[in-house]
């Protein structure tokens, strides 16, 4: 055993990169379920928007291209189960399962062509100075775009849910949609927005893995990654800098205790293998101790019976 | 009256919903300064009235004036531009939300939230009705969540305040505390909407009242004019029968609870705590309470489905309180919750399965765990019978009966299964006048046949009519019993627990 074969710079560059793809499917998934929206089938966008992304990214060469399509394949799945419950009222859980399985079949036929291809590389961050800086330029100034721009997006909603008025109102639709219904807004529209804005998140996060964390197109690459990202929204109590936190949390053990794996520690590889959920699990569950509860409407059918 | 005196002018207004016509050519004027009320069944179209007025609900024909001017808003917003707010009967606030922020919601253009909070802190002082701006509402009572509507209406200056039930949930002083708001707010010109089915309340407080039946407009009165009893009376169509009872000795103890506690069992609950009280075969005790007051608590540790220490629940000399609901109903202790779907009724399920639920045990519909679906089929019917239930038939789902007769086979179900202790809670919300009076009289009857009832109820009026002894609950106490007879109801008010700390106005 060799634990000084574990650099603790790298150690921390790699967990926050391991983490955008969580953090990003799960802040969008934070915004449909403060709307009232219990979409389960962000593992099934996340791997719809890897192949969109993949698939774009290869044809057109451009990276930025390949996130815009994904956040366009994942906003457009997510239209399917913003149809299913909206309009035809279908059960929210049971949509949601249906449209990860959906997705999972659909991505494999989409990305039947693309199975051993590399995708372009993405830039990472270099500017001259910073980027330079001992520990704190590897750690903070040397990552890719979408890193930053996840950071952005998780400050970005927090601030648009707490700060702006259509933040109260999105709030305020999950909380009790016959009310706000009763006051004149308008819930099924607000709740399609929302809805769409989890689904070209979850997107982007799926299209992180295969165009930056791994790079490659494989059958079912999300691997649950979809099903971590809705357990982190729950356990972050539906607070956006918690969900950064967890998205933090699991990364680093994840990247620990692969690392402790290659340096041979005494634990079974299986106790590591499922350190990260439950230690994820133990810290989230026991911060979401306090008064913070789930939007009241969360998972409710709305019918305007006016 | 002249006419630049009235303020909103409705005529004609008609609204059909499929198999359903909610308004059938209704009319009336509203002056500037009135306080009109609207006066009608549940269903007589009082909702979908006041729907059109705030542009919820198209009307299909009809026109309406607001000064002078055409006035049919596509939507709320366009109402509350024109100077109509409206408070609702269901309070549509949102409890995770602090208090300024339900208010910036129902506002068209809201200032910055620093300044807001400012102007609700004035507006709230000036009409007596003091909020602090940052409490989150879902900690606040009933009657301060309703200040938290009238503010928002207020902060509009509006023409007209469309109020909707808004009493049903205070205590005697808390209404006298709105009152004295509206009494201010119809001084300085403001109209108000005032639908109600109290009528002492609206003789108190109306200048002009329209009664609605079965969607039509049947008759205009002066309150302060007409009786309680006449009123009624319009509203109901016929003559009404109020129940009546032979004064008869009370026999001897039934239930007995002594020193009864139980934690709340949600987070919103509301724990019991030392409950002691007597009931005696052949009388009513009548408990009341403003809602959430432990109501609920106590009729589930009544029916056993809170259990407590034995000796607490004490049923004909036996200790009752760690036995489940099935061994309290072979006893003959039957309840009736106040939840009609989903807590007294299984929404989806059949009138003869609904029955069967807890029916079983008394009425001997199960031999050896198997279903006697004949016995339980005339069992459904002999309560439909009985209660006069208009249903085709015990085979249709309990969720496809109206409330009034939902609410008569499930007071029915427990009434036929000659129980020894009847507890019932709100036996008549919801439920029309005629309905009300057919499920009171089945509880007087009762009791002349020797059982024991206690009525849990929200409805003084309906309290003081059925109960030889009284008390009420306030956050999980229960007051003292006393005979009903004679008590004012400023006394039932204080026992209820006042105005709950609240301010009192000072207009």
């Amino acid at each position: 055993m060799d634990l000084s074969a574990i650099n603790p710079v790298l150690l921390v560059a790699s967990l926050i990169v391991a983490a955008v793809p969580f953090l990003l499917a799960a802040i969008g998934e934070l915004v449909a379920e403060k709307s009232g929206m219990l979409n389960l089938g962000v593992e099934g966008m996340m791997i719809t928007g890897a192949i969109c992304g993949f698939a774009a990214a290869v044809q057109s060469g451009s990276p930025l291209t390949g996130f815009l399509a994904a956040a366009a394949g994942g906003a457009a799945l997510s239209l399917l189960y913003a149809f299913l419950t909206l309009a035809t009222l279908a059960n929210q859980v049971a949509s949601g399962l249906a449209l990860t399985l959906f997705g999972l079949g659909l991505s494999s036929k989409l990305g039947r062509g693309y199975v051993g291809i590399k995708p372009p590389a993405s830039a990472t961050l270099d500017i001259p100075v910073l980027s330079d800086l001992p520990v704190v330029g590897r750690i903070l100034f040397s990552h890719d775009v979408m890193v930053y721009f996840s950071f952005a997006l998780v400050a970005a909603v927090w601030a648009f849910l707490k700060y702006t008025r259509a933040g109260l109102i999105l709030r305020a639709v999950g909380e009790n949609h016959d009310a706000a219904h009763a006051l004149g807004y308008k819930v099924k529209l607000i709740r399609l927005m929302a809805i769409a804005f989890g689904g070209a998140c979850a997107g982007l996060g799926g299209a992180y893995i295969s165009l930056i964390r791994v790079p490659q197109w494989t059958e079912g690459m999300t691997a649950g990654a979809g099903w971590i990202a809705l357990a982190l929204v729950v356990f972050a109590s539906w607070k956006p800098w918690r969900v950064l936190l967890g998205a933090w949390l699991f990364g680093g053990v994840t990247v620990l205790q692969l690392n402790l794996q290659a340096a041979g520690i005494a634990i079974p590889v299986e106790y590591l293998s499922i350190s990260p959920y439950l230690i994820t699990i133990l810290v989230l569950v026991v911060m979401s101790a306090d008064r913070s509860r789930a939007p009241a409407s969360l998972g409710r059918i709305f019918h305007a019976s006016q | 009256m002249t006419g630049t005196d009235i303020l909103l002018s409705l005529r004609g207004l008609t609204k059909a919903y499929p198999g359903v016509v909610a308004n059938a050519d209704v009319g009336f004027d509203i002056r500037r300064g009135e306080v009109h009320a609207l006066l009608g069944e549940n269903g007589a179209g009082k909702s979908t009235l006041v729907k059109m007025i705030y542009g919820l609900v198209k009307p299909d024909a009809g026109e309406m004036t607001l000064m002078g001017k055409p006035f049919a808003p596509a939507e709320p917003k366009a109402a509350r531009a024109a100077g109509v707010a409206m408070v609702f009967q269901h309070f549509s606030l949102f409890d995770a939300l602090n208090v300024a922020e339900n208010i910036a919601l129902g506002m068209a253009d809201p200032p910055e939230m620093r300044d807001l909070a400012k102007r609700i802190r004035e507006v709230s002082e000036a009409y007596g009705l003091p909020l602090d701006p940052f409490r989150t509402v879902g900690d606040l009572s009933a009657g301060e969540r309703q200040r938290v509507e009238i503010v928002r209406c207020l902060l509009q200056d509006p023409k007209l305040l469309i109020m909707d039930e808004p009493t049903s949930v205070l205590t005697p002083q808390e209404v006298d505390i709105l009152f004295a708001t509206l009494r201010k707010l119809s001084a300085e010109g403001t109209s108000i909407l005032y639908i109600s089915h109290k009528l002492e309340e609206i003789r108190a407080l109306c200048d002009g009242a329209t009664i609605l039946r079965l969607g039509k407009k049947v008759a205009t009165c002066v309150p302060r004019e007409t009786t309680a009893r006449e009123m009624a009376e319009l509203m109901v169509g016929t003559e009404l029968h109020v129940p009546e009872r032979a004064g008869k000795l009370p026999g001897k103890v039934k239930l007995e609870l002594k020193g009864l506690s139980a934690a709340a069992p949600t987070q919103f609950g509301t724990a019991l705590k030392e409950i002691t009280l007597q009931v005696r075969a052949g009388e009513v005790l009548g408990l009341a309470g403003v809602a959430g007051n432990g109501q609920d608590e106590l009729l589930a540790a009544l029916s056993g489905e809170i259990t407590s220490a034995p000796g607490m629940v004490v049923f004909e000399g036996r200790e009752i309180g760690a036995l489940g609901p099935n061994g309290r109903r072979r006893l003959g202790l039957l309840t009736g919750p106040e939840e009609r779907l989903g807590h007294a009724a299984a929404p989806d399920m059949s009138l003869t399965e609904n029955a069967l639920l807890t029916g079983a045990e008394r009425e001997g519909l199960v031999s050896n765990g198997f279903l006697k679906w004949g016995k339980a089929r005339s069992f459904a019917e002999a309560i439909i019978e009985r209660f006069d239930v208009r249903t085709p038939g015990p085979e249709n789902a309990a969720r496809s009966l109206s409330g009034g007769n939902l609410q008569k086979f499930v007071i029915g179900r427990e009434v036929m299964q000659r129980p020894e202790v009847l507890v019932v809670n709100q036996p008549t919300w919801g439920v029309d006048a005629m309905a009300a009076a057919v499920i009171r009289q089945a509880l007087l009857d009762l009791a002349e046949g020797g059982t024991a009832v206690i009525v849990i109820s929200q409805d003084l009026d309906e309290l003081m009519e059925v109960s030889d002894r009284f008390a009420a609950l306030n956050e999980g106490r229960l007051s003292e019993v006393v005979p009903a007879k004679g008590l004012t109801v400023e006394a039932i008010g204080l026992m209820m627990g006042g105005a709950h700390g609240m301010e009192v106005a000072h207009v």
